[in-house]
């Protein structure tokens, strides 16, 4: 267990700068997913992380330790890579033990922990068996194994789910959660998939374009999400946006869009109210546009689309589409207007410029 | 609806003599070095070049192993063997070794200046090796190899550089990097990858190396000629002075059995190994 800070962090690829001034800091025992869309940088960080890539500036401390130039081999990590990279010449046994070979750990010792994490990840049938021969569960479960088996201090973790089919993934997914909360080990987990990233993590750190746009606890980010990139990135599907205006009036600062008018004195604004006329854009996340008769809203039905336990409704309102997420056993059909009510207490509020979080 | 299966379409028979043409053209110039290689004297005089021998005998086979002169001594073509063997083994793994080495580094390591010393490398391919000759004898006199086994050997690995090198370097690139990222994890230093991972994965250009590397040492001629010496003088060499040893009668049928011992290494290679080139052994490294 060991804690891991990023001080400033540039990194550049083949000349192109990746990622410029980024600083975090990861506590011991947690668990922390890097999510953001695919060439945000967020692979290209962990793989500095390993030390397989050179940083162009900054620092990396392990466990309070500068490692920013020391050989991946020494810096006491174990990495899970996406396309799993199992020896293909070498049996389970020996992928396994490799890195422990490598390091010259006695042989008594090598085998004793061999047979511990094959037990842990259900391998002991296997350990004769090539790469070839496992499906890709068994071969993503061998790579987790590897990482294991050193007892490193920081485990890197590559979309190491992103290979497998749905279910696999889910089960799979389960396991990791399982095995983090009983090691208590520090992980680092790359993904741009929300669901791993909110069902795993201690704390998510969002990114885009080689920075970090927000770090937080699942609900953090997925409740109050710092921009308008994040709010859009985490849900499925993605915040609703609506542009308007602020109004101050008696009771406080108040929303004002073409044919609506919201109270917003529940609102937490982060720094002061902003100023009357200030243009701004109201965020509100589907399962919190609910139909309501006597709702202040009113648009026409475009799509539905069933999804078991809930309907996905798509309304045209206030000149854009909003996705609402209804529960229950309520039908709602294509082109009907209904009239929908937005849960105040859940929106968010932006800049409409900056698209950051008011 | 029926499909009416045209047996013989005018574009298949044209296929077909076109690849039966071919053949013969190619298998022709064999059966006939067989079938001389086969017959006494007599029978190969009366100019009958196709026919099957009527007494058939493996004499001049015996004779072209083993008492049939090259230059002055009359033993055979056997020692010439011998020595294409001395010189084609060391020449193929030394080279492998070299080659899958510099193509694992440029691949994998990629250190400052490998791009330039790659591309060095590959022109160097390209230059005639008769243009090279004169300056490499000076130099291996300088260092008193001409003449010498180690001294062909040096020949035949360097000229072979080039060729080795490309194929491992693809080889490597092709492979997937987060393999070596794994091992350099693992704790791998620059050996230690090399030896215990990439060596053993490279078995099918190991292959390929090897078929690609012993056929062009087996039938080299003018290399082995000037820089063996007498005592190295390779199969190709002997052979040469076996067709054109001069006294007496010219023994067409020796001739031939020694141009098939000479020719039989490099086709045995290709008949062995030919199962080796469709094998993938990097199969199930990453997903399958």
């Amino acid at each position: 267990m060991a804690s891991v800070s990023l001080r400033h962090v540039a990194m550049s690829l083949g000349g192109q700068r990746i990622i410029d001034d980024l600083t975090l800091e990861v506590a011991p025992g947690e668990f922390l997913v890097l999510l953001g869309p695919s060439g945000c940088g967020k692979s290209t960080l962990l793989h500095g992380i390993a030390g397989l890539l050179q940083l162009s500036g900054g620092s990396i401390e392990i466990d309070r330790a500068d490692m920013t130039q020391v050989d991946p081999a020494e810096r006491n990590i174990g990495m899970v890579f996406q396309s799993y990279a199992l020896y293909p010449t070498m049996s389970v046994e020996r992928n396994l033990s490799f890195g422990l070979r490598m390091r010259g750990t006695r042989r008594d010792e090598i085998e004793a922990r061999v047979l511990r994490v094959a037990r842990q990840l259900q391998l002991e049938g296997l350990l004769q068996r090539k790469p070839a021969a496992l499906s890709g569960g068994q071969r993503q479960r061998v790579a987790i194994g590897r990482a294991l088996v050193r007892d490193a201090r920081v485990y890197l973790l590559d979309e190491p789910l992103s290979n497998l089919d749905a279910g696999l993934r889910a089960t799979l997914r389960r396991e990791l959660k399982l095995l983090h909360q009983r090691l208590r080990a520090t992980m680092i987990y790359v993904t741009h998939d929300q669901i791993e990233a909110l069902t795993l993590a201690t704390r998510i750190a969002v990114m885009q374009g080689g920075r970090i746009q927000q770090v937080g606890t699942p609900t953090e980010v997925y409740g109050q999400p710092a921009n308008r990139f994040v709010a859009g990135f985490l849900g499925s599907p993605g915040m609703n946006f609506i542009g308007g205006v602020i109004g101050l009036e008696r009771d406080g600062p108040r929303f004002a869009a073409r044919g609506i008018d919201l109270g917003l004195a529940g609102y937490r604004f982060r720094a002061m109210a902003p100023a009357a006329g200030e243009a701004v854009v109201l965020g509100v996340r589907p399962e919190h546009v609910h139909l309501d008769d006597g709702g202040g809203l009113s648009g026409q039905v475009t799509v539905v689309e069933p999804m078991g336990n809930q309907l996905l409704v798509w309304l045209d309102a206030l000149g854009t589409t909003l996705a609402a997420l209804i529960e229950g056993a309520r039908t709602v059909r294509t082109g009907e207007t209904v009239r929908v009510g937005l849960d105040l207490e859940h929106v968010s509020v932006f800049d409409a410029r900056t698209g950051e979080r008011l | 609806m029926t499909v009416r299966r045209r047996y013989l379409a005018p574009g298949r028979i044209g296929l077909y003599v076109l690849l039966g043409t071919a053949a013969v053209a190619f298998l022709l110039p064999l059966y006939v070095m067989l079938v001389t290689s086969l017959k006494p004297m007599e029978e190969i005089r009366q100019g009958h070049l196709f026919a099957w021998p009527a007494a058939l005998t493996l004499g001049p086979w015996h004779a072209a192993w083993r008492s049939a002169c090259t230059g002055v001594d009359c033993a055979g073509i056997r020692a010439g063997f011998w020595n294409s063997v001395r010189i084609a083994l060391p020449s193929t793994v030394l080279a492998i070794l070299l080659g899958a080495w510099n193509g694992y580094t440029l691949a994998f390591w990629r250190p400052r200046g490998g791009k330039l010393l790659f591309g060095i490398l590959t022109f160097g391919a390209f230059i005639p090796v008769q243009v090279m000759m004169l300056p490499l004898v000076r130099l291996l006199a300088q260092a008193h190899l001409v003449g010498s086994l180690a001294g062909i050997v040096l020949v035949h690995v360097v000229f072979g550089m080039p060729l080795m090198t490309l194929l491992f370097r693809q080889y490597y690139l092709a492979l997937p990097p987060e393999l070596f990222a794994a091992a350099r994890i693992d704790g791998g230093h620059f050996l230690r990858i090399f030896a215990q991972l990439m060596l053993p994965m490279s078995v099918p250009m190991i292959v390929v190396a090897a078929i690609v590397q012993v056929t062009g040492v087996w039938n080299d001629y003018i290399l082995g000629l000037v820089f063996a010496g007498r005592d190295n003088l390779p199969m190709t060499v002997q052979l040469n002075n076996l067709i054109n040893t001069t006294t007496g009668t010219r023994a067409y049928n020796v001739n031939m059995a020694a141009t098939m011992v000479t020719s039989l290494v490099p086709l045995a290679i290709y008949f062995v190994s030919g199962r080796w080139f469709v094998r993938g052994i990097a199969a199930g490294a990453v997903k399958g």
